[in-house]
C-alpha cells in the first residue's frame, strides 16, 4: 500500500542534501564572500599571502556560490539611462557631406554649382543651379548608397536621396536608421561597462532595456551621482578644421559650421566646421603623458584609417590651426607644424596631472556614441541596506519558528514531519536562488516569509485530507495514501494559478518587484516538492517502522 | 492536546444570507471606488515620477526647520513625513522628503537633488541622505502602464486556466473574487493614503495569486462533491465543500498570517506598506473565496452531471441551478 521506491527515496534525499549544499555558502555570506573575491584576485595575478590567507576561509570542494544581494539590501546606485539614439543620424549625415560635395561637384558639367541649404537634422538639402541635371544628380548621390544588412529586406540602402524641385534632400532611410539605433545602444552598452570596469567595482550590472534602454545597478558605490561622473555624459574627441578665431559668442557660423568656446582660455569662441577630420573613435590607444615642456598631456594614436585621414589633412592644411575639441568645448587649437604622417600624436592643454589620466581613459574607452538621458537614478546607502537585511532575517527567523510552532501544536507528529520539510524547503529555496545566481531583495525576503506561510498550505491540504478519510472508517495506511491522492488536484491547482502570478510579475515588473517573483515562484517549486515528496517520504518512513493500528494526525 | 482552530465536523450554512453578503461586499465596493475617484491613491514617485531624499540624522526632526531649508528653492510640491519603527535606534530620527516632479523634465533632475542636499546639510550638519530615489515622468508613465497591464494580465491568465481545469462559471467566481479582492486593497491604500507604489503591485498581485489558490481548493472539493452527491441541490453541495475544508482554509490564512504580522511588526519601515497590503489581502481573500467566488457559483449555476458529454455545451443558460 503505502510504499516508495528504493530510486525514489534515494532521488528524494539526493535532491534534499544537494540543494542544502547548495544553500550552505549563504549561511557563512561575508566568509564566502571574502573568499571568493580573493580566489578572483588570485586569478587576475594578485597570489599575495593575504589573499590566499582569504581564499582558504572557505574550502575549495564546498559549493561557492551566492545568492546576490539586491541594491535595496547591499546599497548602491542604480540608473536607467535613455540613449539619444538620433543624435548619431546627425553626426552620420555630417560625416556623408563631403562625399556627397565631391561627388556632385564632378558632375558640375550637368548639375550646375551646388550650394549646401539649411536643413532640420540628420538631413543634407542641397541647391543645384542646373534643375534640367536633377536626374543625374539623384543618381550619382544614390550611388553613394551602401547595402544595409537588415532582417526583413534585401536591397535596403543606407540613404535615401529625393528631389524637391531644385533641391536634393539626403538622409538616413528606415532601415538604416533602425540598424544604427541597434548599433549605437550596443555601443554605448559596451562603452558604459567598460568605464565601469575600468573603475573596478564588483558584480555591476549593465544590460540593455527595450531598444533604446540601458539599465545600469552598481553596488557599493556612493550615489548615483557618482556613477553619472564614471559613465559621463558623451566625452566625444573630434579633431576639425578651425575657420576662425573670437570673443563674440553669437558668431555667425556658415552653413556646416558651428560656434564652440574654449575650455580654459575663458571668452574665446572658435568657429570651426561641423564635419570632424578624424573623431576619437578611430583612437586605438590614448596614454597620460607630458609634453616637451614638462606639462601633463594626452598622448594618441590612431587606427590606419585614422592616420590617413589625419596625415592628409595635415599635410595638405600646414600651417592652417585645426581644433581637439571634447564635447563640444575645445580643449586647444594648435598650428599644424607640419605633416604627421604615424597618426600618432599629443594633446596638450592646460592639464593637470589627474587630468590627463582621465581624459586618457576616456578616450581609451572611447566615446559614447550618443548622449545619455538618465530617466531614473536611484541611491540606496549601504547602512539602509543593512538595516534592511537585519530586519529581514530576524523578521524572517519570528515567522518561521511561529509557523513551525503552529504546526506542531495543530499536527502533533505529522505537523513535526511538516517541519522539517518546511526547513529543508526553505533550505532548497536558497539553494536555487544561489544555483541561478538569483538577486535576492527587500521584496524577496518578503517572498521567502510568505512562501514560509504558505509552504505548509499543501500540507495543510494533505492533513486535513487524512483526517478526512481516518473518520470513514479506513485503515491509517490507506487514509493516508488517499490522503496524499485525493489533495493533489487541489495542490496542484492551487500552486499552478499563484506560479501563473509569478510568472507574470517576473516578466512585467523591473528591479525588487522582479526579485519577489523569483523567490514567489521558485518557493511555490520548492514547497510542492516537499510538500508531496518529502513529508510523504517521512511518513512512510515512519509508518514502516512502527506499523501504527491508528494515527492521529 | 491537539490545537484546534475550527471543530472537527462544522455544518454552518453560508449561504441563509448570501444576499446580506454580497450586499456587504458591494458596498464595500463602492465605498472604495468612491475613495478611489475622490481622494485618489497616494501614488509614490514609481508612478507620478519626481524624487523622494531619505534622511537620517542624530537631531530631532522638526518638520518646520526641513521645511524652511527646502522652501527658498522653489520647487513647488514638498513632502516632509518624520518616519517613525521601532527598529530604529534612539540616534536614528528618519525623515522622508518627496518632492514632486519639476516642469516638463524627461529625466531626472540631479541638480534638483543637489539644491536640496547642500540646503539641508547648512541647517543641520550631520544629516546623512541615506536613500535618495529619483523617476524621470516619462518611465513613471510606463511603470503605471506596465502595472496595469501586469494585473489584468495575471487575472485574463488565471480565468483561462480556471476555464479549462473547471467550468466557466467556476472561472467566472474566482475572478469575481479576484477583481473584489484588489477593488478593496486599491479602496484601503486609497481611504488610508498609504503610499501606492511599485512594490505594491507585486503586492496586488500576491494577492491576486493568494485569493485564488483559496478559490481553486474550494472549487476543488466542489467539484469532487458534485460528483459524489449528484441527488443533492448545488446550495447544500456548496456548503459541504465549504465546511469541508473550512479547517484547511482557517490554517493556511493563520500561518501565512502569523509569517506575515512577523514581518510586519519587525521587517522595517521600508516594506510595510508591501506587507500591509498582503495581510490585507489575505483576510479579504479567504472572506472573497467563501462569500464571493462560491455565492456566484450558486449564482451561476453549474452543470452537474460530469460523467456524460453535455447537450447544451456552450449554451450558458441551460444548466443554472440544475
Amino acid at each position: 500500500m503505502l510504499q516508495i521506491d528504493t530510486w525514489k527515496r534515494v532521488l528524494i534525499w539526493l535532491v534534499c542534501v544537494i540543494g542544502l549544499l547548495m544553500a550552505l555558502p549563504n549561511a557563512f555570506y561575508t566568509r564566502v564572500e571574502l573568499s571568493n573575491d580573493a580566489k578572483a584576485a588570485i586569478e587576475l595575478g594578485a597570489d599575495t599571502p593575504e589573499n590566499q590567507a582569504e581564499a582558504a576561509l572557505w574550502p575549495n570542494w564546498l559549493p561557492s556560490s551566492l545568492v546576490n544581494l539586491g541594491l535595496d539590501l547591499r546599497g548602491g546606485a542604480h540608473l536607467l539611462a535613455e540613449v539619444k539614439v538620433e543624435d548619431v543620424y546627425e553626426a552620420r549625415m555630417e560625416a556623408m557631406w563631403p562625399e556627397i560635395r565631391d561627388a556632385l561637384r564632378d558632375e558640375r558639367s550637368t548639375v550646375g554649382t551646388i550650394r549646401r541649404q539649411d536643413a532640420a537634422p540628420g538631413e543634407i538639402r542641397v541647391r543645384i543651379s542646373q534643375p534640367e541635371g536633377m536626374p543625374r544628380a539623384l543618381e550619382v548621390v544614390r550611388g553613394l548608397a551602401r547595402q544595409v544588412q537588415t532582417l526583413t529586406g534585401v536591397g535596403a540602402t543606407d540613404i535615401e536621396a529625393r528631389a524637391d524641385g531644385d533641391t536634393i534632400i539626403v538622409q538616413l532611410s528606415e532601415a538604416e536608421k533602425l540598424a544604427s539605433d541597434d548599433r549605437t545602444v550596443r555601443q554605448a552598452l559596451e562603452i558604459v561597462r567598460r568605464r565601469i570596469d575600468e573603475v573596478g567595482t564588483r558584480e555591476p550590472t549593465i544590460q540593455r532595456q527595450g531598444s533604446d534602454r540601458i539599465l545600469i545597478q552598481v553596488p557599493g558605490i556612493g550615489s548615483a551621482g557618482e556613477l553619472k561622473d564614471i559613465i559621463g555624459t558623451t566625452a566625444q574627441l573630434t579633431f576639425n578644421p578651425v575657420i576662425n578665431r573670437g570673443t563674440d559668442p553669437d558668431a555667425v557660423a556658415g552653413i556646416g559650421q558651428e560656434v564652440v568656446p574654449s575650455i580654459d582660455e575663458n571668452g574665446i569662441f572658435y568657429i570651426i566646421e561641423s564635419a570632424p577630420v578624424v573623431t576619437g573613435e578611430e583612437l586605438v590607444d590614448a596614454q597620460p603623458s607630458f609634453d616637451q615642456n614638462g606639462r601633463p598631456a594626452v598622448s594618441f594614436r590612431f587606427n590606419t584609417s585614422g592616420a590617413r585621414k589625419f596625415g592628409d589633412y595635415t599635410r595638405d592644411n600646414i600651417g592652417a590651426p585645426f581644433a581637439i575639441v571634447l564635447d563640444d568645448e575645445v580643449i586647444s587649437a594648435p598650428v599644424i607644424q607640419s605633416h604627421i604622417p604615424g597618426g600618432s600624436g599629443i594633446i596638450t592643454g592646460n592639464f593637470t596631472v589627474e587630468e590627463s589620466t582621465n581624459l586618457a581613459i576616456l578616450l581609451r574607452a572611447g566615446a559614447l556614441p550618443a548622449e545619455l538621458v538618465f530617466l531614473e537614478e536611484r541611491t540606496i546607502g549601504p547602512e539602509l541596506g543593512q538595516d534592511s537585511i537585519d530586519a529581514g532575517k530576524v523578521a524572517t527567523i519570528v515567522a518561521f519558528v511561529a509557523v513551525l510552532a503552529f504546526m506542531a501544536l495543530s499536527y502533533g507528529l505529522f505537523g513535526l514531519f511538516a517541519n522539517v520539510a518546511l526547513i529543508i524547503n526553505v533550505g532548497l529555496l536558497f539553494g536555487l536562488l544561489s544555483l541561478i545566481g538569483a538577486t535576492l531583495t527587500l521584496p524577496g525576503i518578503a517572498g521567502i516569509v510568505l512562501t514560509v506561510g504558505m509552504a505548509v498550505d499543501a500540507n495543510v491540504l494533505i492533513f486535513e485530507r487524512i483526517r478526512e478519510e481516518l473518520k470513514s472508517a479506513k485503515g491509517p495506511a490507506r487514509a493516508i495514501e488517499l490522503g496524499y491522492e485525493k489533495a493533489l488536484s487541489a495542490i496542484v491547482d492551487a500552486n499552478v494559478t499563484t506560479f501563473i502570478t509569478a510568472v507574470i510579475l517576473f516578466a512585467m515588473g523591473s528591479g525588487p518587484v522582479r526579485g519577489f517573483a523569483i523567490t514567489l515562484g521558485l518557493g511555490i517549486l520548492t514547497s510542492v516538492f516537499t510538500a508531496i515528496f518529502v513529508t510523504r517520504l517521512l511518513v512512510v518512513i515512519w509508518f514502516e517502522r512502527r506499523r501504527p493500528k491508528t494515527i492521529e494526525v | 492536546m491537539r490545537l484546534k482552530l475550527v471543530p472537527q465536523n462544522t455544518s454552518f450554512d453560508f449561504f441563509s444570507r448570501w444576499k446580506l453578503w454580497l450586499g456587504i461586499s458591494g458596498l464595500m465596493m463602492v465605498i472604495a471606488f468612491t475613495s478611489f475617484l475622490l481622494q485618489g491613491l497616494n501614488f509614490g514617485i514609481d508612478f507620478r515620477g519626481g524624487t523622494t531624499i531619505r534622511t537620517q540624522s542624530a537631531v530631532e526632526i522638526d518638520v518646520g526647520t526641513y521645511r524652511d531649508a527646502i522652501a527658498p528653492l522653489g520647487l513647488g510640491d514638498v513632502t516632509i513625513t518624520e518616519i517613525f519603527d521601532p527598529t530604529f535606534g534612539p540616534d536614528e530620527n528618519v525623515a522622508m522628503i518627496r518632492i514632486q516632479a519639476q516642469a516638463d523634465a524627461e529625466a531626472v533632475e540631479a541638480a534638483t537633488i543637489t539644491a536640496v542636499e547642500e540646503a539641508l546639510k547648512t541647517v543641520i550638519p550631520d544629516i546623512q541622505f541615506v536613500s535618495v530615489e529619483s523617476v524621470g515622468p516619462k518611465v513613471s508613465g510606463e511603470l503605471i502602464q506596465t502595472a496595469i497591464i501586469a494585473v489584468a494580465l495575471a487575472i485574463g491568465a488565471v480565468l483561462v486556466y480556471i476555464w479549462l481545469r473547471f467550468e466557466w462559471q467556476f472561472a467566472l467566481g474566482a475572478v469575481a473574487a479576484l477583481v473584489h479582492d484588489v477593488i478593496l486593497t486599491i479602496g484601503i491604500f486609497s481611504e488610508l493614503q498609504i503610499r501606492f507604489d511599485l512594490a505594491i503591485i507585486a503586492a496586488l498581485l500576491t494577492i491576486v495569486g493568494y485569493s485564488l489558490n483559496d478559490t481553486v481548493v474550494v472549487f476543488d472539493r466542489v467539484r469532487e462533491n458534485l460528483r459524489k452527491y449528484k441527488k443533492k441541490d448545488l446550495k447544500e453541495v456548496l456548503n459541504i465543500s465549504i465546511n469541508e475544508t473550512l479547517s484547511r482554509t482557517v490554517m493556511t490564512s493563520v500561518t501565512t498570517l502569523l509569517a506575515l504580522i512577523s514581518l510586519y511588526v519587525l521587517g522595517g519601515d521600508v516594506i510595510r506598506g508591501f506587507v500591509f497590503a498582503m495581510i490585507w489581502g489575505v483576510i479579504v481573500g479567504t472572506y472573497s473565496s467563501v462569500f464571493v467566488a462560491s455565492t456566484i457559483l450558486l449564482w451561476l449555476g453549474v452543470k452537474r452531471d460530469w460523467s456524460k458529454p453535455s447537450n447544451n455545451a456552450g449554451n450558458q443558460f441551460a444548466n443554472v441551478d440544475a
